[in-house]
Order: structure tokens, then sequence, then C-alpha cells
């Protein structure tokens, strides 16, 4: 137990440096947010009581000091107050996450996890079966992980959407544009989502397959899996008494993927323009939207985190070997 | 434990029965045969030793029987008979994949070398005693496993608290405890020990051949003990097979292989270990180093080792004989085949046999090793 206090002293010790590190690149890269809201403005007449608005509203102008910029950028996030994001219309920064985030962990969350349980299933499979016709599938997944992305992309949505046109090319819903708890909805957002989500789980299923197969070669060469076959244990048993020691590589890089699925798959998002938070991120940069880059950062960071303590304490549970104190 | 006892008094009675077995490594001209031809008789209740230096297939020949090789291990050719307290006879060999699973640990069991790798590390030794409970005696209620693991570590000196423990959590000692206890928990006939005592210092190895003696005692299993440790087997074993290149020089009872032993292999391993009674030898050990299987020497694979040897060994093969002074007495040496008198050395007069339990055998081994272990610390 004192080791998962000691970890989670440890994660708040990150969080806080992580946030600290997100109040200070917009005061690092060079511009700021005022030049950028005057660029949208094309033409349209600013007086100076606007321009006096918006700069008490970004600061930019400000007379207090970086330190008291960053407490008062804490209590802002106490508040739950990111800002406001000047590329989507002066909406605050918080509900541009909230209409995108559960796009992406749909997505991209649900194709990480089939991914990765489809993918350590196979790698245990093709490492059981060593020397059969299974094998075979290693260069064939490999391949399918060195091909880039975006070509695998353009090409699924070319034979799928376009030429046999199962699936839509683009978007996340058709015409119903608000959420309703109905089989029409619900099959649509499903129709849209399949073909990205197949893409993600081809592309990084080599990943896993691998990574698992190795592990479990090595591991079948264990004493005590000849051990578990000399106690006559059922095939599904022996299995498992390997498994479940080759497993524990796999979660480290689970946790990681799972920390990165809230960024989104950009090029995933980016290629079948789904509006989930990496295609959010892409518009913040492009857009040079201070405030949705700093809140979608921090976003980001908080999940790698959480993911990562996730990690830790289901390590614990599966490997007693970290239980001891160091 | 009636089971147990009924085979005690069927003491004698042909078990494990070993027929011309072959062992490779690969296959096709690139093979290495690692046991050749191996016969083996191994009897209800019996202690028998397998001796041999590293890589000599004693190892190799224990998991052939069992059919647990390793790839790329396969057996070529031979029989294994297994004969169930029932009458049945099964060849090991032929068996299917469901008769090898019922038959393993309930009939078999294996104690293996090292306990730290034969343990599973990420699984409580609670529930990796109870696993073979569930995948053998299918009535048994989940209490019945949890009580009978725990009266199966309290056998071997446990404290039932260690249940819940996980293999790293335990010494050295007490992992091979669990290993043996293991063995045991379902009263098998044949218990496979391969080097179960060499990962351990000589005080634990006292206490845990002491309980195997006890357990013995108790439960009435045969053993095949495979070492390296000859004089240890001496001690220990009822009769006693040596391996050399694969193949078996010599077979003989323990108390007549330590007096009088017919193969200059043997002879070799017996002045490479201290004795751990009797009286002092000079220690000399083996010239040179064991063959390389690949490429295995012409005639008998001992003769560029053998300070005996003659322009025959260095050609002909020479068979596992059967030797005139008693039944069960074999040697696979020209010097043994009567044409000529052999040396003295390898002549020596054979004690008269009083055959000692295998059980007293045991502590006696276990006393002997006490007694070394007061002499190094003096």
């Amino acid at each position: 137990m004192r080791t998962l206090a000691r970890r989670i002293g440890f994660y708040l010790l990150t969080a806080v440096a992580a946030v600290t590190v997100d109040f200070l690149i917009p005061r690092v890269i060079p511009g700021n947010p005022l030049d950028a809201v005057l660029a949208h403005t094309q033409g349209q007449v600013i007086t100076k009581a606007t321009l006096r608005a918006l700069e008490v509203q970004f600061g930019t102008h400000s007379k207090t000091g970086q330190w008291g910029q960053y407490l008062h950028y804490w209590s802002n996030l106490a508040h739950g107050n990111l800002g406001v994001s000047t590329s989507e219309g002066m909406v605050p920064v918080t509900t541009v996450i909230r209409g995108a985030l559960p796009w992406t962990l749909g997505l991209v969350g649900t194709a990480t996890v089939l991914s990765f349980i489809l993918g350590t299933l196979l790698g245990i499979l093709i490492a059981w079966r060593r020397g059969t016709w299974l094998d075979n599938l290693l260069p064939a997944t490999t391949f399918f992980q060195a091909a880039p992305y975006f070509f695998l992309a353009f090409l699924a949505i070319d034979l799928f959407a376009i030429k046999l046109a199962w699936f839509p090319s683009g978007s996340a819903r058709g015409i119903l544009d608000f959420p309703a708890v109905n089989w029409t909805y619900i099959s649509d957002v499903l129709d849209h989502a399949i073909l990205p989500a197949l893409t993600i789980v081809v592309a990084s299923g080599a990943g896993w397959i691998v990574g698992m197969r190795n592990v479990m070669v090595t591991t079948m060469d264990e004493d005590y899996v000849l051990m578990a076959q000399a106690k006559g244990l059922p095939k599904r048993r022996v299995i498992w008494y390997a498994a479940r020691n080759a497993i524990l590589p796999s979660i480290s890089g689970f946790s990681l993927a799972i920390g990165f699925v809230v960024s989104g798959a950009l090029l995933t998002e980016i290629v079948f323009s789904y509006p989930g938070l990496g295609f959010v991120l892409l518009n913040a940069v492009q857009e040079a939207d201070y405030a949705l880059l700093q809140g979608v950062f921090l976003v980001i960071t908080m999940a790698v985190l959480l993911a990562n303590l996730a990690a830790d304490f289901v390590y614990v549970f599966l490997d007693p070997r970290t239980r001891q104190e160091a | 434990m009636s089971a147990a006892r009924s085979a005690a008094t069927r003491d004698g009675e042909p078990l494990l029965d070993v027929r011309g077995l072959c062992a490779d490594y690969g296959a096709g001209p690139g093979a290495v045969h690692a046991v050749m031809d191996a016969d083996l008789m191994l009897h209800r209740g019996e202690v028998l030793g397998l001796a041999g230096e590293s890589g000599s297939g004693k190892s190799t020949l224990a998991y052939a029987i069992t059919r647990l090789l390793r790839a790329p291990g396969i057996i070529t050719a031979g029989s294994v008979r297994y004969h169930s307290g029932s009458g049945q006879s099964i060849d090991l060999l032929a068996a299917d994949e469901h008769q090898l699973r019922v038959l393993r640990w309930s009939q078999i069991s294996v104690v293996m070398q090292s306990a730290m790798n034969a343990l599973n590390p990420v699984i409580s030794i609670g529930s990796q005693l109870t696993d073979v409970l569930r995948a053998h005696v299918p009535g048994m209620s989940k209490a019945g496993r949890r009580a009978r693991a725990a009266e199966l570590l309290t056998m071997v000196g446990i404290t039932t608290d260690r249940l819940g423990s996980y293999p790293h959590e335990l010494s050295g000692g007490m992992r091979q405890r669990v290993m043996i206890a293991m063995a045991v928990a379902l009263q098998p006939e044949v218990v496979i020990m391969d080097e179960p005592t060499t990962a351990l210092d000589v005080v634990t190895q006292r206490e845990i051949l002491q309980e195997l003696a006890e357990l013995r005692e108790r439960l009435g299993f045969a053993v095949l003990f495979i070492t390296h440790d000859l004089s240890l087997l001496i001690e220990i074993a009822d009769s006693i097979a040596v391996m050399y290149a694969g193949r078996l020089v010599e077979r003989a009872e323990a108390a007549a292989l330590f007096r009088a032993p017919r193969h200059p292999y043997s002879l070799g391993l017996l002045s490479s270990f201290p004795p751990l009674h009797g009286p002092r030898r000079p220690m000399t050990g083996i010239p040179g180093s064991p063959p390389d299987l690949r490429n295995l020497p012409a005639g008998c694979a001992f003769h560029p080792r053998c300070s005996y040897v003659m322009d025959r060994c260095r050609t002909d093969l020479p068979p596992l004989l059967e030797l005139t002074e008693g039944p069960g007495r074999q040697a696979a040496c020209w010097l043994q085949d009567g044409s000529a008198p052999a040396p003295a050395e390898l002549a020596l007069p054979v004690p008269p046999a009083g055959r000692v339990t295998a059980a007293g055998q045991l502590q006696a081994g276990a006393a002997r090793l006490d007694q070394v272990n007061l002499r190094s610390r003096s």
C-alpha cells in the first residue's frame, strides 16, 4: 500500500510540473493571441473599445508580473476556466474540448483497446503454435504497420467508401446532427466509425502481435511452463501459465497507448475528417489559438498521467514482485 | 494413504520399463543423438540413481520418459511401459495427449533442479498447489483443495500461512520443499528428481534429503534420482545407472558400484568426489572433458579419456554386457568381456549384499552429509 501512496505522490508532483510547463508554453512561443484574433477579423472595424476589451480578455498588456499570472492561471484552472477559443468563435475552451473528446474516446479508445486485445490474443496463439502456418501472419501484419498510415487510410477510403460504398468516407455522423438514443442514430455513428477504427486496428495491431509473440516464445521456454505441462494441467491452463507472465511488458505499452488515445489518432481524424480532439488540436495550431492549444495539451498530459497511474495499479495487481518495498 | 500402502507391499514389481530409448535434438543428418539405446527398469518403491557428467544425456533421458522433451528434442525409437497399480500397462511413447495428461502427476511427477524457475513467479504457492488437484481430482471442493494444500505444506515443514505467498517471498530451501510437496500431492507412484538438491547449500541439502526419506517412508513412491554427484547417489539409491555420452555404461546396486566399479568411467567418477564415508581415496578426477555429441569418437566414446584404452576400444563400440557376478550387473567395457582378466581396480570383489531399505539409506545419506558439513566447517 505504501508503494502505491508513493506512486500517487509522484504523479501529483508530475501533474504540477505539467501544468507549469503548460502555463509557460504560450509565453515562450512567438506572437500573441491578440494578433491572432485581429488577423481573423478580416477588414471588420475594430473600435478602440473593442481592442481594449480584447486586451483585458487576453491580458496581453496586463501589468501583473509573471508570478501573479501563474497564480491566476491556477485559480482559473481550479474554476474550470481554460479561457476562450479564438478560432471557434470565442467559445469557452472547455466547451470545444467537451464537444470533441467523446468522439475521440469513442473511436480511438475503442480501436486501441480492440487492437490490444486482438493483437495480444493473436500473439499468444502464434507463439503457442510456433512453426505452423500461423507464422506467416507475422510478416503480413508487419507490412501493415510499416506502410505509411495515411496511405493505408486513403486506400481504405478509396476501396471501401468510394469503390464499394460500404461505409461513408468522412465525418462522424450523417444528417442527424443531434445526439439521440435510438437505433438510427447509433447505427449511423457506428457506420461512420467502423472504417477509421479498422484502419487503426490494422495499423497498430502488428505491434501488439509481435510484442506479445516474442515475449511469449521466450516465456514458453521457462521451467514453470514445462512444469505446468508435467503437472498434467489442461492446455488452456498451461497457456495461461505462460501468458500471465508474458503479458507484463505489453501492459506497460498499453498504458502509454491509452494515455495517447486522448490526443486522438491525429492522422486518422484528419484523413477521415473525424471531429475529435486531434482534429481540434490541428486547427488550434493552424489558427494560433493559444488558449485552445493550452487546454488540449493539459487534457492530453493529464490523460497520460492518469493512464500511467492506472497501469501502475494494474501492474502491482498482476505482478506480485513489484509489491515489495525497494 | 491406503493406495500408497498397498503399493509398498508390492515393492520390487516392475513399474517403469524403458527399452531401447533413443532421443535426438534436431532431425536429419545434423541431429545430435543425446540418448542412444537406453534400457532402464524402475521397480516399485525403488530409488534408481542416474549419474553422469553434464551433457551425458541423463536429464534428456528422464524428460524423454515423461514425454516432456522440449523442442527440438524428439524421441526416435524405443518404448516406455508404465505398469499402473491396477495391472494395466501403458506405452507412454504411444499414449495420446489425454492419456498423458491424466497420467502426469497422478502417476509420475517431477521435481526440477531450480525451484525458483520451476515455480510460476506471478501465481501464489497456494494456487500452484491446488491447480493439480483441480485438474486431477474433479470432485474435490474448493475448501477441500485448500485444506489438502495446507496439509501438503505442513508435511514438508512449511507453515500454512505461506499458502498466499509468492515464490520470490520464499527461501531457496522452502521453494524446493514446496516443489516436493507439489510432487507428492496426488500420491504418485514415481517421482523423477532432476538434481533436486544441486542448487542448495549442504545444510539445506541435508534437510531436504531427510524430508524426502520420511515422505518415501510414508508414501512409498519410487524415485528416479538424477545427479552428477555419484557419492550422493551411493548413499541414497538402491541401484545406479551411469551414463556417458548418451549411453548407459554401467548398472549395478549402489553398494556394488561404490565398492567395485566395473567401468573405467564409473571409477573415474568415484575418484572425482570425496567419499562421504569409508576409507579416503585419492581424488584424481577424469582427464579431458565430455565429448562433443555431434562428433563422437569412434568405438567406445570414452576411449580418449580412458587410461586402460586398448586397440579394440578405438574401433568397436562395446555393448552393455551382462556380467557374471550377479543379476542386474552390467558394464559396457571390453575389459569386462571375459577375454582377459580386468585390471585390479576394475575387478574388486563385490561386498556381500546386505540390502538396506531405501529410506534407511536416504537417512544415512543425510547423516553423512551432516558429517561432511561439520568437517568442512571445522
